[in-house]
C-alpha cells in the first residue's frame, strides 16, 4: 500500500490523458453521433450591415430531407445571447447593451451574422436547403475601422447613435497630468495591437438532444465552461431550468478564449431540437469559425510615459479604443478595462498611471477575450513604449527597466491591483544570462558578414491570472462569482475520483490535479481519477481562462481534499483508540503520533463504507467531500523574455534566431506541461507579432482574412526552438498551492519582444514604428520609407 | 444540387473521348486544387473524369537532352527522382517546395499546369526552361501554352499527357512565399542554356511571364553582377494583402540574382 | 449516382457504395465510425486529417473515396498496437509533450510516420520544413520537433 515516496509534485509526469488523444480514441464533440441524429446549417449575412426586408424560406421547407426551417421571427420570445460583464461609463451610465439575436431579426450586423437555421437529415440536405433561401437586404454603409467608429455616421446600434458602447477610466488624472508638466522626458508612442483570430484547431461543435421522458435537454459542445453555458443558456436565453438542462463538454480541441463563450449557434440547436425532436448536431466548417468565433486585441492606442532625467518613471499616461465588434460577447467590456488598464503599471513603480477606455461597436465580429485578454495589450504598449524611452535617452533596455522595478512585495498599483510577491530582477538577470547577451554583438557581426541585420529586444511583463476574487470582480462589474468548485470522491476501495469545474482542453489537468491529490493521500497518480466537463457529474463550474485552473479549481480540491483527511482523521481517532489530536497523517497512513499503530488511507476509506466499528452518532458515513474557493486575491505571475532577430533587408523577411523566456510562475507541479504552456503561448504571441493579422475591408466590412490560405497560423518552420526556463520563483502567498498560472504568459510578453528586436536591427536605418504583424512586406515598406526610396 | 459523376478511363483515348462528350465534365489529376473548389462550392462539374488510372502518363524518362515527365506524376516523383536531381535539380528542388508534403503526394505536374494557378511554381519551370507541353494531339510550346490568368491553350477535351523539359547548362528557382498559402508571392526561374537565358516569375501577375530586360543583361554575362541597377516597373503586378505590386515589382531582380547565383553555385 | 468501391482499410478489406463526391475523410469518420482521423479546416491547410495511403501521407479531406480504389488506407487507429501499447512515434509524442488537445495529434503522427519513413530529415530544420502540412495551435511544435527526433531512430533501425 502506499509508502513513503518522492512527491509527484515538481516532477514532469507524462500525461494520463495522452493514450487517448495519441490513438485517435479521444472523443470529440463532433465525433458524438446520436441515435436518430440530425444535421443543422445556418443561414448568414453575406453583408456587414443591412436590414433584413424579407426572408423566404417556402422552397427550403419543401427541399428534400430538411427537418425544419427557423428564423429571428420563430425566436422573438427568446432571450439574447447575453453579455456576463456590465462596465459603467466615467459618467456613471451604464455601457450601452444592445440585443444579440439568435438569429438576426430585422437587421445584421456583421459579416456571418446568422440569419437562419436549417435542420435536416443530412449535413448535405440542411446545405442544399440553405442555398434555397431567398433574402432580401437593403445594404446600409459599414463601420469597420475602431478609430473612425465614433465619426463613421453609420449606427451599428440605434441605442448607440456614435457606436460608443462605454467610455471609462481608471487612475488619478490630475496627478498624471501634473507629473507629466515637470517631466525632464516624455516618450510617445501610437500603436495598434492588431486584431486576431483565435483559430483553436477543432471547429466549434454542438449536439443537442431533447428528451421528452423526462423533459429535459443535454448539450455536447466545445466549450470551455460548460456549467457557464448551462447557467446562461438557461436563465437568460431559453428559460430552460437550469436542472432540465446538462452541458456536457467532452474533449475538446483547444479553445484560447474562443470556446468561453455562449454563442448563438448553441442555443438555437437547445431551442430547435425539441421542435424537431431529433438530436440536432453542427460543426462549424472553418470559414465560419472565421466569421464566428470570437476574435481577440484590435486596440488602437496612444500612450505617453514621463520620466524624469535619471530615468525613472514618472507618469504612464494611455488612451485606448477597444473594438467591441458588432455585440457585446459574453467577457467582451472586461478585456480592455479590468484585464488591461489595471496591468499597465506591469513591473514598475510608476507612481502615476492614467487609462482611458472608449469601447466602440463595429460592424464585424464579436472581439472577446484571446489568450492574454488585454494583459498582451497593457504589455506591448508598455514594453514598447519603455524600450522606445531607453533607445531616447541611450539607456541600456534592461538598465531602464531595473531602475524602475518594484521591488518591495506587497505592492499596490496606481491602477488598483496589489501584487502579492514577484522577484522582477531574478527573471530579468537569468533570461539576458541565458540568451547570451554579451554574444550579441559578435552574432550581429557575423549577420552583417551575411548581409543580415540583427536585433535584440527584451519584454518584461506582468499579468493577473487566477481570475478572480468573486468581490473584487463583482465591484469591477461581473455578473457571475469567479470561485471554483471540486469535489473528491473517496471509494471503499480507496481510489479516488475528482470532479472540478475547471475544464481541460489541452492544459492536462487530468495529470496536474492527479498529482496534487495523489502526494496529498500518498497515493500513485493511477489511482486518481480527474473527472470535468459534465453538468451532470460535476457539482459545478466556472470553467477555464485567465491562466485560474491551477491557482483556483486546484485551490478548491486542495480545500476538498483537506476535508477528507479531517474527517479520515476523525475515523482513524476512533478505529486507533486515540484522540482527534493525536492522529497524524503522513504518507498515506493514519497514525496515533509517538505509536506504531496505524490505519492506511484504504483501511480509512473502507471503514467510512462499511461503517460497522464506526462513530456513525457523531460521523455520517462515506468519504466525499466537497468545496468551493474563492481566491482571496489575483495571482501575479511575471516573467523577462529575450528575442533576437534576424532579418533580410534585400525582402523584408525576418526570422527568429533564438528566444529566451524566463519565467515566475510561483511553485510548479508538472514543469514538463508548464514549459509546454509556454512553448503555446510563445507561438501565438510571435504569430501575432510576425503571422497573424485579421483584416476586414473597410468599406464592405468584408472579412479579407476569412481563410488559412489568407490569415497566417505559425507552422513548424516559422518558429525557432525556444529557450525556456522557469525560475525557483516566488510562490503565490495566497492560495494552498504557491502557484500563479502559466497558461498566458507565452503570448503576452512575446509580441513586444520581438518588435522590439526587429526595431533594434532597423534602427540604424531610421525605422522606429512597425505596425504587427510585421510582415516581410511591411518591414520592407518601412525601410523603403526610411530609406526614402519610396 | 445536381449529383456529381464519376469516370475512370482506361486509355488516354477514351478519356479524351469522355471529356468531349461531357463538356460540363471536370478533369481530375491529383484533386489537390478541384477538390478544394467542389468542398466550398465554387465548382459544380457534370462529373469527374479521373485520370489517376492511367499508368501511361507516370514517370520520368531521360531522352538525350531532355527530361520527359509524365504529367500525372506527384510533385513527390519529380522531387525525389533521380533523373530530375540529377539532372535537373533546380526542377526537383522546385518540387520539393510545392504546397506541404502531403500535397506533394497527390499533386501532379500536368493538373498544376492545366490549372495554371498565377501563383503556383510549375509554370515557372516550364516557361523559364522553354518545355514542351506534351497533349493527346500535339505538342505545345511553352511560351505559347499559358494565355492568362487560369487560362491555357488547352483545349475543352484536350489532355495534357507529358512535359519535355530541355536540359539546361545552369537553372535555379528561388521562391518568396506568401506566408500564409505557401504559394509564391514572387518566384523566378533563371535558366542558362547556350547562350540563351530564360527568366519567368510567377506569382507576380495575372499569369507567369518572361522577363525581357533580365534576359537580356544575362545574356550579356550570367552573373547576378548583370542585374546591378535593373529596376522593374510595378504596372500590371498583383497587389494582395501580403504585398503592393511595387514589393512584387522590388523583389523580382532580388530573387533573379539570388537565383542566378544559385545557379551558378 | 452511387459508386462501388473496395479499398483496404487498417489492413481490412472494405466493400462500399458511396457517392462520387464522398470526401476520404468524411468515409473514415461518418461510414467506419473511424473518429481518430480529423477535419480542423475546408481549405486542406491544417493537416488534422492526414491518413497514409499507400504508404504516404495526404490529406483525406482532399482526397476523394473515389479515387483510392483498391488503395491501402491507414489510419492512426491502423498504428496503434492492440496489446495497448503504442507504436514509437505515439510513444515519443507521449514522452516529449509533443501534444496538447490532442486535436492535431493524429494527422501530425500519421505525417509524422512518413517524414520519418520516406525522408532522411534528421535536423530540427529539416523536421520543422517537414511539417508544414501540420498545423498545431497549442505546442509551438517545440516538443513536436523532439518526438520526431525521439520517435526516428526507434522506427528506422525497426524497418532495416
Amino acid at each position: 500500500m502506499s509508502t513513503a515516496r518522492a512527491p509527484l509534485i515538481g516532477q514532469p509526469v507524462e500525461r494520463k490523458e495522452d493514450y487517448r488523444f495519441v490513438t485517435g480514441t479521444g472523443q470529440y464533440t463532433d465525433d458524438i453521433v446520436l441515435p436518430r441524429q440530425a444535421y443543422a446549417a445556418f443561414v448568414r449575412s453575406p453583408h456587414a450591415h443591412a436590414n433584413l426586408l424579407s426572408l423566404d424560406t417556402t422552397a427550403a421547407r419543401g427541399a428534400a430531407g430538411v427537418l425544419g426551417v427557423y428564423t429571428g421571427k420563430d425566436l422573438a420570445n427568446v432571450g439574447g445571447v447575453p453579455c456576463g460583464w456590465l462596465i459603467h461609463s466615467t459618467d456613471g451610465t451604464p455601457m450601452k447593451e444592445p440585443k444579440h439575436p439568435i438569429l438576426a431579426e430585422d437587421k445584421v450586423r456583421h459579416v456571418g451574422d446568422p440569419i437562419a437555421l436549417i435542420v435536416a437529415e443530412s449535413v448535405r440536405a440542411a446545405k442544399s436547403a440553405a442555398a434555397l433561401i431567398d433574402v432580401e437586404y437593403d445594404a446600409l454603409p459599414a463601420a469597420v475601422n475602431p478609430a473612425t467608429a465614433a465619426a463613421s455616421g453609420t449606427a451599428v446600434h440605434d441605442i448607440a447613435p456614435d457606436n460608443i458602447c462605454f467610455t471609462w477610466a481608471v487612475g488619478d488624472k490630475a496627478a498624471v497630468d501634473s507629473a507629466f508638466a515637470g517631466a525632464a522626458h516624455v516618450t510617445r508612442l501610437s500603436l495598434i495591437n492588431n486584431r486576431l483570430i483565435p483559430n483553436a484547431i477543432e471547429p466549434r461543435a454542438a449536439n443537442a438532444q431533447y428528451s421528452p421522458a423526462n423533459d429535459s435537454y443535454t448539450l455536447y459542445v466545445t466549450s470551455q465552461n460548460p456549467h457557464v453555458e448551462r447557467l446562461l443558456m438557461a436563465a437568460f436565453v431559453l428559460g430552460i431550468p437550469e436542472h432540465k438542462l446538462r452541458v456536457v463538454a467532452p474533449d475538446v480541441g483547444g479553445g484560447f478564449g474562443s470556446k468561453i463563450y455562449l454563442y448563438a449557434e448553441e442555443a438555437a440547436l437547445v431551442w430547435a431540437s425539441r421542435r424537431v425532436g431529433r438530436p440536432i448536431k453542427w460543426t462549424a466548417e472553418r470559414s465560419e469559425s472565421f466569421l464566428t468565433d470570437a476574435h481577440g486585441r484590435d486596440h488602437v492606442t496612444t500612450a505617453e510615459l514621463a520620466l524624469d532625467a535619471d530615468g525613472k518613471f514618472l507618469a504612464l499616461r494611455v488612451d485606448t479604443i477597444a473594438n467591441m465588434g458588432a455585440y457585446l460577447s459574453t467577457f467582451a467590456p472586461c478585456i480592455p478595462t479590468i484585464l488591461h488598464a489595471t496591468l499597465l503599471a506591469g513591473q514598475y513603480s510608476t507612481p502615476h498611471i492614467h487609462c482611458q477606455v472608449r469601447a466602440v461597436f463595429t460592424n464585424t465580429t464579436p472581439v472577446d477575450a484571446y489568450r492574454g485578454a488585454g494583459r498582451p495589450e497593457a504589455t506591448y504598449l508598455l514594453e514598447r513604449i519603455v524600450e522606445r524611452a531607453a533607445r531616447e535617452l541611450a539607456i541600456d533596455p534592461p538598465e531602464l527597466r531595473r531602475r524602475n522595478f518594484i521591488r518591495k512585495f506587497p505592492y499596490a498599483t496606481p491602477v488598483g491591483l496589489t501584487y502579492d510577491t514577484g522577484d522582477y530582477e531574478a527573471t530579468l538577470s537569468r533570461a539576458l544570462e541565458l540568451a547570451d547577451v554579451p554574444g550579441f554583438p559578435a552574432r550581429k557581426a557575423q549577420s552583417e558578414r551575411r548581409g543580415l541585420l540583427r536585433g535584440i529586444g527584451y519584454s518584461c511583463y506582468i499579468e493577473a491570472c487566477g481570475i478572480a476574487p468573486s468581490s473584487i470582480a463583482g465591484a469591477l462589474g461581473a455578473r457571475a462569482g469567479l470561485f471554483e468548485a471540486g469535489e473528491v470522491r473517496v471509494h471503499p476501495t480507496g481510489k479516488v475520483t475528482v470532479f472540478t469545474g475547471s475544464h481541460s482542453h489541452g492544459q492536462g489537468h487530468e495529470t496536474t490535479f492527479a498529482q496534487v491529490v495523489a502526494d496529498k493521500f500518498g497515493l500513485a497518480l493511477q489511482d486518481v481519477q480527474i473527472e470535468h466537463g459534465d453538468t451532470a457529474k460535476v457539482l459545478f463550474g466556472m470553467g477555464t481562462y485567465g491562466s485560474r485552473s491551477l491557482a483556483v479549481g486546484g485551490s478548491a480540491i486542495v480545500k476538498a481534499a483537506d476535508k477528507i483527511l479531517a474527517k479520515g482523521r476523525r475515523i482513524a481517532a476512533h478505529l486507533l483508540e486515540a484522540s482527534d489530536e493525536d492522529i497524524e497523517f503522513r504518507d498515506g497512513t493514519f497514525r496515533v503520533k509517538g505509536t506504531d499503530r496505524s490505519k492506511t488511507f484504504a483501511e480509512i476509506a473502507l471503514a467510512a463504507y462499511v461503517p460497522h466499528h464506526y462513530p456513525i452518532e457523531q460521523l455520517e458515513p462515506g468519504l466525499n467531500e466537497n468545496a468551493f474557493y474563492d481566491p482571496p486575491n489575483f495571482t501575479f505571475p511575471a516573467g523577462s523574455y529575450v528575442c533576437e532577430v534576424e532579418l533580410d533587408p534585400q525582402t523584408g523577411a525576418a526570422r527568429i534566431d533564438r528566444f529566451t523566456a524566463c519565467d515566475d510562475f510561483g511553485n510548479v507541479v508538472n514543469p514538463m506541461i508548464v514549459e509546454g504552456q509556454v512553448h503555446g503561448g510563445l507561438a501565438q504571441g510571435i504569430g501575432q507579432a510576425l503571422l497573424e493579422g485579421c483584416r476586414y475591408d473597410e468599406q464592405s466590412g468584408q472579412l479579407l482574412t476569412g481563410s488559412l490560405l489568407d490569415y497566417t497560423l505559425p507552422r513548424a518552420d516559422d518558429l525557432p526552438g525556444f529557450l525556456v526556463e522557469t525560475v525557483k520563483g516566488t510562490p503565490c502567498e495566497h492560495n494552498p498551492l504557491g502557484v500563479k498560472g502559466c497558461g498566458e504568459a507565452g503570448a503576452i510578453g512575446s509580441p513586444p519582444a520581438v518588435i522590439n528586436a526587429l526595431l533594434d536591427a532597423l534602427a540604424p536605418y531610421g525605422v522606429r514604428e512597425l505596425e504587427m504583424p510585421a510582415t516581410p512586406f511591411r518591414i520592407w515598406r518601412a525601410l523603403a520609407a526610411a530609406r526614402g526610396t519610396r | 444540387m445536381p449529383s456529381l459523376s464519376y469516370h475512370r478511363p482506361s486509355s488516354i483515348t477514351e478519356a479524351v473521348q469522355m471529356a468531349h462528350d461531357d463538356p460540363d465534365a471536370k478533369l481530375l489529376a491529383g484533386g489537390q486544387s478541384i477538390i478544394p473548389s467542389l468542398k466550398l462550392g465554387l465548382l459544380a462539374p457534370s462529373a469527374f473524369i479521373d485520370l489517376g488510372g492511367l499508368a501511361d502518363l507516370r514517370g520520368v524518362r531521360l531522352a538525350g537532352r531532355s527530361l520527359r515527365i509524365g504529367a500525372m506524376s506527384s510533385h513527390a516523383e519529380v522531387a525525389n527522382s533521380a533523373d530530375v536531381r540529377k539532372h535537373l535539380p533546380a526542377l526537383a528542388h522546385l518540387a520539393s517546395g510545392i504546397g506541404d508534403r502531403q500535397v506533394r503526394n497527390r499533386g501532379t505536374i500536368g493538373g498544376s499546369l492545366a490549372n495554371n494557378d498565377p501563383a503556383a511554381d510549375y509554370p515557372g519551370a516550364v516557361l523559364g526552361l522553354g518545355a514542351e507541353l506534351r497533349t493527346d494531339r500535339r505538342a505545345i510550346p511553352a511560351d505559347s501554352f499559358f494565355q492568362g490568368l487560369f487560362a491555357t491553350a488547352l483545349g475543352p477535351d484536350e489532355i495534357i499527357t507529358a512535359v519535355e523539359f530541355p536540359l539546361p547548362e545552369r537553372a535555379a528557382y528561388v521562391k518568396f512565399p506568401q506566408p500564409a498559402s505557401r504559394f509564391a508571392l514572387v518566384g523566378v526561374f533563371v535558366s542558362l542554356t547556350g547562350k540563351s537565358v530564360r527568366v519567368a516569375v510567377t506569382g507576380a501577375g495575372a499569369c507567369v511571364f518572361r522577363v525581357p530586360e533580365l534576359e537580356q543583361a544575362l545574356a550579356r554575362g550570367f552573373s547576378p553582377e548583370s542585374l546591378a541597377g535593373i529596376t522593374m516597373p510595378a504596372d500590371a503586378l498583383n497587389t494582395d494583402l501580403h504585398g503592393s505590386a511595387e514589393y512584387r515589382a522590388h523583389l523580382i531582380p532580388v530573387l533573379t540574382r539570388r537565383a542566378v547565383a544559385q545557379a551558378l553555385a | 449516382m452511387p459508386l462501388q468501391i473496395q479499398l483496404r482499410v487498417n489492413g481490412s478489406a472494405v466493400t462500399t457504395e458511396i457517392t462520387p463526391d464522398t470526401l476520404l475523410a468524411t468515409f473514415l469518420r461518418e461510414h467506419l465510425h473511424l473518429t481518430g482521423t480529423h477535419v480542423g479546416c475546408d481549405t486542406a491547410s491544417c493537416g488534422a486529417c492526414t491518413v497514409l495511403l499507400d504508404g504516404l501521407a495526404v490529406k483525406s479531406c482532399n482526397v476523394l473515396v473515389a479515387q483510392v480504389q483498391n488503395c491501402d488506407i491507414t489510419t492512426i487507429e491502423g498504428i496503434t498496437p492492440a496489446d495497448g501499447s503504442l507504436h514509437p512515434m505515439q510513444a515519443a509524442f507521449k514522452a516529449c509533450h509533443g501534444l496538447q488537445c490532442g486535436f492535431c495529434t493524429p494527422g501530425m503522427i500519421m505525417s509524422a510516420i512518413d517524414l520519418v519513413m520516406h525522408h532522411d530529415h534528421s535536423s530540427d530544420a529539416e523536421i520543422r520544413a517537414g511539417l508544414t502540412g501540420n498545423l498545431c495551435r497549442c505546442t509551438g511544435y517545440h516538443n513536436i520537433v523532439r518526438a520526431v527526433m525521439q520517435a526516428a531512430p526507434i522506427m528506422r533501425s525497426a524497418k532495416s
